[in-house]
């Protein structure tokens, strides 16, 4: 101390002894009272703040190498080791639904054999798929559109023109579709996306956003014409259980497994993630220090290559029979006092 | 009490709550109004004798004023329902303004006609669905991308999509005859390819090159005893021992002395013919004065 003070400069100095002096001396009670906001020297301050944080991190490491030696220790008396903790998610502290899907639900499987979507996923009917626009479209929209083309077997585009979107249904209707796409465009951007089942099926209007298209996508692949096989993940509840069987019965449901391609639904929080993928499973050399020289072994990995699309989905409405803004039966509409709480998803 | 000169004058030149100075000209807001325009003729208020048709919920009225009964306000207009058709309805007009001046007449009549197309006009649109413009809140739009994003984070998609695949390759629904190779078998099977290639390769090599045979009886016999020794599969150890000796002396030919010596293994086929016999020989050329010694030397070697 007294060597600093030969050297020091006065005023910040001292301060600085005298925060030192109380922290080694009286304990933490008086360091609490100076922060390092308090100091108005910003030169002081910063080193201040400094060696505050550093005081933090070693004392984290030492934590860290306390729990990790503890553990190592009751692996060598051969004892339980602590119990790892799980940290707090969203998704762990989600707030409970009644009507998350439960496998012993039997009113569920009655509810899904008697859905619409049933004679597409049980092969009864090949899955026809019409893709058309809102009425005013340019730039990414056709872009979209013709990338959806290549994801999508069995889909077809039309021009919108002037025509009313009842008219389309009715037309689509005749002419044996099962499902209707409606890309919408905002300022040159996709931002929507309408989805309808047909001739009965429910309408469901989604919320689009960060679309990438695929020549933006850095290492992207080229899809092949195979049939794709579908991921859907996530979707837990009821609501979720019909919008992830809408969205399986826009696809063949006997998928061409040797173009290894895969079209993923993942839902997260609410958000459905779209993917398209080309995969390979390789075999991976890992050596073994257990068993010594030999112990080479192999593992499987699938390795994956983008190609497509990427976007994300929001369900904004569910509404049960075809495109009617007016007059029809919503099953789900998204309301903002729905976003009250960030630990309560529907999907 | 009714002039109109004087009303006209008040109203053009004073002040008119109906009327409105815009660029295109002078209007008239008036209800009762057949043209619209702020002049003489078309004055409901200047003119005593006045006819013009309105329209209640889609339904048009014939309105006739009667100047008699300008002091019940009230009861100033008479109305006449006129029919839905347009040509019934001009002459429901006609009859109704038999001996009115023709200027009103044909004011009125033209009236109509504006009117029966503006009709129309609504009742088509109101058929149209249009499209609605719903606001959205720049706060939510902030949000919703904010928690996209840590969505997105959370989700791990490609871990996830690869934890599905595997667990499908685990219940077996792909077919196997593209999955599940292992490349390690197939990679061993094209490295044998690749040594055996090798060996022909060498042994070509070493066709080409002229070779100095002893007719040593002795040495014949005894290498053909080595022979029956060896009989079974070439050991790549032994095939490599004579691969360094020729490279060892080989080292040696810096040195005055010129030794070359060639050692063929060539005992993979058994049933080889004589040439092969002759060629699986070791040899020993010795290009030197004291070349007994060497050749001493070579045989206490084998």
């Amino acid at each position: 101390m007294g060597f600093k003070r030969k050297k020091g400069d006065g005023d910040g100095e001292e301060m600085e002894s005298e925060g030192r002096g109380k922290s080694s001396f009286n304990g933490t009670e008086k360091r609490s009272v100076i922060l390092p906001s308090m100091i108005k020297n910003k030169d002081k301050r910063s080193k201040v703040y400094a060696k505050q944080k550093h005081e933090k991190k070693v004392e984290k490491q030492k934590k860290i190498r306390a729990r990790d030696a503890a553990e190592k220790r009751a692996l060598e008396l051969g004892e339980e080791p602590p119990q790892k903790m799980i940290p707090k998610t969203i998704e762990n502290t989600r707030e409970a639904d009644e009507t998350v899907c439960r496998p012993d639900d039997e009113e569920l499987f009655a509810d899904i054999d008697a859905d619409e979507f049933n004679p597409v996923l049980r092969r009864e009917i090949t899955p026809k798929i019409l893709i058309t626009t809102c009425r005013f479209n340019s730039t990414r929209g056709p872009a979209f559109i013709s990338e959806l083309l290549s994801v999508i077997p069995n889909s077809h585009y039309q021009k919108r023109g002037t025509y009313d979107l009842k008219k389309i249904v009715e037309y689509a209707t005749k002419k044996d579709f099962t499902s209707l796409i409606v890309v919408h465009t905002n300022r040159r951007e996709p931002d929507a996306l309408l989805i309808i089942g047909l001739p009965t099926g429910p309408t469901a209007h989604f919320k689009l956003s960060n679309l990438v298209l695929r020549k933006d996508i850095k290492n992207h692949g080229n899809p092949t014409s195979h049939q794709p096989e579908l991921v859907l993940n996530n979707f837990t509840t009821r609501l979720g259980n019909r919008v992830g069987r809408f969205f399986q019965s826009l696809f063949p449901p006997d998928p061409n497994f040797r173009g290894r391609r895969v079209v993923t639904f993942h839902n997260q929080r609410d958000f459905i993630f779209f993917r398209h993928h080309r995969y390979i499973f390789e075999t991976k050399e890992s050596k073994q220090s257990d068993k010594g020289k030999g112990g080479v072994q192999e593992t499987i990995k699938p390795r994956l290559q983008e190609c497509g699309p990427r976007f994300t989905l929001k369900l904004v409405t569910l509404q049960h029979g075809t495109f009617d803004t007016k007059g029809g039966e919503f099953e789900w509409v998204h309301k903002p006092e729905m976003d009250t709480s960030r630990r309560r998803f529907f999907l | 009490m009714q002039h109109d000169e004087v009303i006209w004058q008040v109203i053009r030149h004073k002040h008119c709550s109906y009327m409105a100075k815009i660029e295109t000209g002078i209007f008239c807001r008036n209800q009762y109004n057949v043209t619209g325009i702020c002049n003489r003729s078309s004055c409901p208020l200047a003119n005593s004798r006045y006819a013009t048709i309105r329209d209640h919920d889609g339904v048009f009225y014939l309105y006739m004023k009667t100047i008699e009964r300008a002091h019940m306000p009230k009861n100033l207009w008479e109305r006449v329902k006129l029919p839905v058709n347009y040509e019934m309805a001009l002459e429901m007009i006609d009859k109704h303004l038999l001996y009115w001046p023709k200027l009103l007449q044909h004011k009125v009549k033209q009236r109509l006609t504006k009117m029966t197309q503006m009709r129309i006009r609504m009742r088509k649109l109101a058929l149209k669905t249009r499209e609605v413009i719903i606001p959205r809140p720049r706060r939510q739009i902030k949000r919703e991308l904010r928690r996209e994003d840590k969505a997105k984070i959370a989700a791990q998609l490609d871990k996830a999509i690869e934890n599905e695949l595997m667990e499908r390759l685990k219940t077996g629904i792909y077919p196997t005859d593209i999955y599940n190779i292992s490349d390690r078998a197939f990679n061993k099977i094209l490295n044998k390819e690749i040594e055996l290639n090798q060996e022909v390769e060498e042994e070509e090599e070493e066709e080409g090159v002229v070779e100095y045979v002893e007719g040593d009886d002795e040495l014949e016999a005894e290498e053909e005893e080595d022979m029956e020794d060896f009989s079974g599969l070439p050991s790549k150890e032994s095939y490599l021992e004579g691969d360094d000796h020729d490279s060892d002396d080989e080292e040696n030919d810096d040195a005055e002395e010129q030794v070359v010596i060639h050692k063929r293994r060539a005992f993979k086929k058994s049933d080889d013919n004589g040439k092969a016999k002759k060629k699986s020989r070791v040899v020993v050329e010795v290009e030197q004065e004291d070349g007994d010694t060497r050749r001493s030397l070579k045989s206490l070697k084998l």
